[in-house]
């Protein structure tokens, strides 16, 4: 019960500290954060087409968090989600127009298939060098984002076109969009990956939760010599973990290619946002794929509303981005939010008359 | 010939410079047990701070501009590294969330009072006064070698390599150095023998700030000469990269920043080179990322890094 509560409560507290501290920056330089939070929450919920968009923007969220969730469980910071979810975005529109006359049920399944493939395969690489070599996977994930950049950008420019700045947009048979989707929120580009994303929610709730494949990733990330002694293949599971993480890293991707734009073009040295931002949810759903989700929504309806901001309260959206990073600050050192909360409870148990040894520390 | 190596020389000092300072700054941090994966982020606010003061004093100070916007760059790149510095050390954060959070924040920081200051548009106008290339007197009169290395050459990487080696003094033969050290290895000793922990590692992480807030100002006032959020673009971690790759030592990181740059000068002079110009330009793009991770993995032994790096010390009462 205790632990429960301090697993929601320092991401709530961290939340709130965070959009006053946006809302301090705001006052700091001359704006009204009433106006600014009014722009965001009109922006983000104020009518069908704007929740349309807030979702939309969180499908894709929700499977790179899944992904650093699952790399995390198993002790890895896999920071390569955008160059993973890169090729997942590159394949599955390749996949697309190159069927263009195919049925929707041959290449639908085809393209995402592929996507989550390319990305499980370069995250593997990462994974192959971790366990053989003991290469810090911080260092090489972060490297092979750059490479997936230049190498995208090259097989759009070189490869799938001659020398255009984006891919042709994939067909009707790829695409992920939903016409009663489109209708429910006057337009919008929600588009049904958004199911999807919430049974990949489901599964790896339970796969890290009530399989053994599940049992040893944690086992691993806990202690891998233990893991070890204990008959698990530790780098068999450093390879697994790190392919699960970058498929679905892959399947965010694809949600960007066959969902929102339908079309890959180039980054121009830019990591898709997707995958830093995959990391900040996972970290402010505490890990678990349930409060990934609405980590998700929440960061879906900051990025929707933020770009309203200007507009509307003449507020740079970059505000937002501030918010977010000190939202992911005091998630991280939650040390400071739980220590408040220990110290409530303490105070309560105190009034009883119970004595606690020890303490903290 | 003598001309082609100078103009690959040059480049590559130029390209290194951002880097050599960088990483200097991370062997001070993770010497001092802190992982700094916001070195990114330090190098977005030297580069946003002196690009700004630039812009706002290049009349009053002249050709001296860019060297004030060096110390501008450093306290903004310490104020920076004062959130990894509170979050690591006081507040127990994983050292690589609290750098992401950097990471997170500097940009979005500056690109916000980018907007503030020039009438909500996402970039800077163009510096006036920058690095610009430098002729050494009298050295660059020495024939060939003077033309290779001392003429229409980058100052800043000169002083760089200059300042590795005081850095490599300082850690290796001054008391200071030895309590840095001391606190990354083993934290517990380091408190028996009355050295201030938690001092130490505040030290290691603003020195990091100082070093890397230069290396963002060398960059930005040498190469892409305005502010914008694609400026560093990486660099933070290639810096970080070239730390690794010299063994968290200054010299060796210098010596691994001057390797990146030529690799990155490759992709820029490679279509002057006879050899590499027929190679297709993405190779060039990809090759120092390719080669970081080769030289991780054959030629960083498993255990080089300082023994409590990355961990939380807690002081027991």
């Amino acid at each position: 019960m205790k632990s429960n509560f301090k697993q929601l409560m320092v991401p709530l507290l961290s939340v709130v500290i965070g959009l006053i501290f946006g809302a301090i920056i705001m006052l700091v330089f001359g704006y009204n954060p009433v106006e600014g939070y009014k722009a965001l929450i009109t922006g983000s919920l104020g009518n069908p087409f704007n929740i349309g968009q807030t979702i939309r923007a969180a499908t894709p969220l929700i499977f790179t968090g899944l992904g650093f969730a699952v790399a995390y469980t198993a002790g890895f910071f896999n920071i390569g989600l955008a160059g993973q979810a890169l090729w997942g975005w590159l394949i599955s529109v390749w996949i697309g127009i190159s069927l263009p006359d195919a049925p929707s049920w041959i290449v639908l399944p085809l393209a995402i298939i592929g996507g989550a493939v390319a990305g499980a395969l370069w995250a593997g690489i990462a994974g192959v060098l971790k366990a053989f070599f003991d290469t810090s996977e911080v260092i090489v994930t972060i490297m092979l984002n750059y490479v997936a950049i230049y190498i995208s950008d090259h097989i759009v420019r070189n490869v799938i076109t001659d020398r255009a700045d984006a891919t042709p947009f994939v067909g009707q048979n790829a695409s992920l969009r939903m016409q009663w989707l489109t209708d429910l929120t006057n337009g919008s580009t929600i588009h049904g990956g958004i199911f999807l994303a919430l049974i990949f929610a489901v599964l790896v709730y339970i796969l890290l939760q009530r399989t053994t494949v599940g049992f040893e990733l944690k086992s691993v990330g806990f202690n891998k010599h233990a893991a070890n002694y204990a008959g698990m293949n530790a780098k068999r599971n450093i390879i697994l973990a790190m392919l699960l993480s970058g498929g679905l890293a892959g399947l965010g991707g694809v949600m960007n290619g066959l969902g929102e734009f339908r079309n890959v073009f180039l980054t121009n040295g830019v990591a898709p946002a997707i995958g830093f931002d995959g990391l900040a949810v996972a970290l402010l759903g505490a890990l678990n794929p349930i409060g990934i989700i609405f980590a998700s929504l929440l960061f879906g309806g900051l990025k929707t509303g933020g770009t309203i901001m200007p507009l509307m309260a003449g507020v740079p959206s970059e505000i937002v981005e501030i918010a977010t990073a000190a939202i992911i600050f005091f998630v991280g050192a939650n040390y400071i939010i739980t220590y408040f909360i220990d110290r409530r409870e303490k105070s309560k148990l105190s009034n009883s008359d119970v004595i606690v040894q020890g303490g903290d520390d | 010939m003598v001309n082609l190596l100078a103009l690959i020389v040059s480049s590559t000092l130029v390209y290194s410079a951002p880097l050599i300072f960088t990483a200097i700054g991370g062997v001070f941090s993770e010497r001092s047990g802190i992982v700094n994966v916001g070195l990114e982020g330090i190098m977005v606010m030297g580069a946003f701070s002196s690009i700004v003061f630039n812009l706002f004093f290049a009349e009053s100070f002249g050709s001296w501009t860019p060297w004030i916007g060096l110390l501008v760059g450093a306290v903004a790149g310490a104020l920076i590294a004062t959130i990894h510095a509170s979050a690591t050390v006081h507040l127990r954060a994983d050292h690589i969330i609290s750098g992401t959070v950097v990471n997170l924040a500097a940009p979005a920081l500056a690109v916000f009072l980018t907007r503030v200051l020039f009438e909500q548009r996402g970039q800077t106008d163009i510096i006036r006064q920058s690095f610009g290339y430098f002729n050494f007197p009298i050295l660059s009169d020495i024939p060939v070698i003077g033309r290779i290395f001392f003429q229409s050459t980058s100052l800043p990487a000169y002083v760089g390599i200059l300042i590795a080696f005081i850095c490599w003094f300082v850690l290796a033969r001054t008391r200071f150095g030895l309590r840095i050290r001391s606190v990354g290895e083993n934290p517990q000793a380091a408190d028996t023998m009355g050295i201030n922990v938690y001092a130490m590692k505040y030290a290691g992480v603003l020195l990091s700030g100082v070093f890397g807030g230069i290396g963002g100002a060398v960059l930005a006032q040498s190469i892409s000469l305005n502010f914008s959020v694609s400026t560093i673009a990486g660099q933070g971690f290639m810096a970080m990269a070239a730390m690794i790759f010299g063994k968290w030592n200054p010299v060796g990181a210098m010596l691994a920043a001057i390797f990146f740059g030529f690799a990155q000068s490759l992709s820029v002079v490679g279509s002057q080179i006879p050899f590499i110009e027929s190679i297709d330009p993405v190779y060039l793009q990809i090759a120092p990322y390719i080669i970081t991770i080769i030289v991780l993995v054959s030629f960083v032994g498993k255990s080089s890094g300082p023994a409590a790096n990355g961990k939380t010390y807690i002081k027991s009462k």
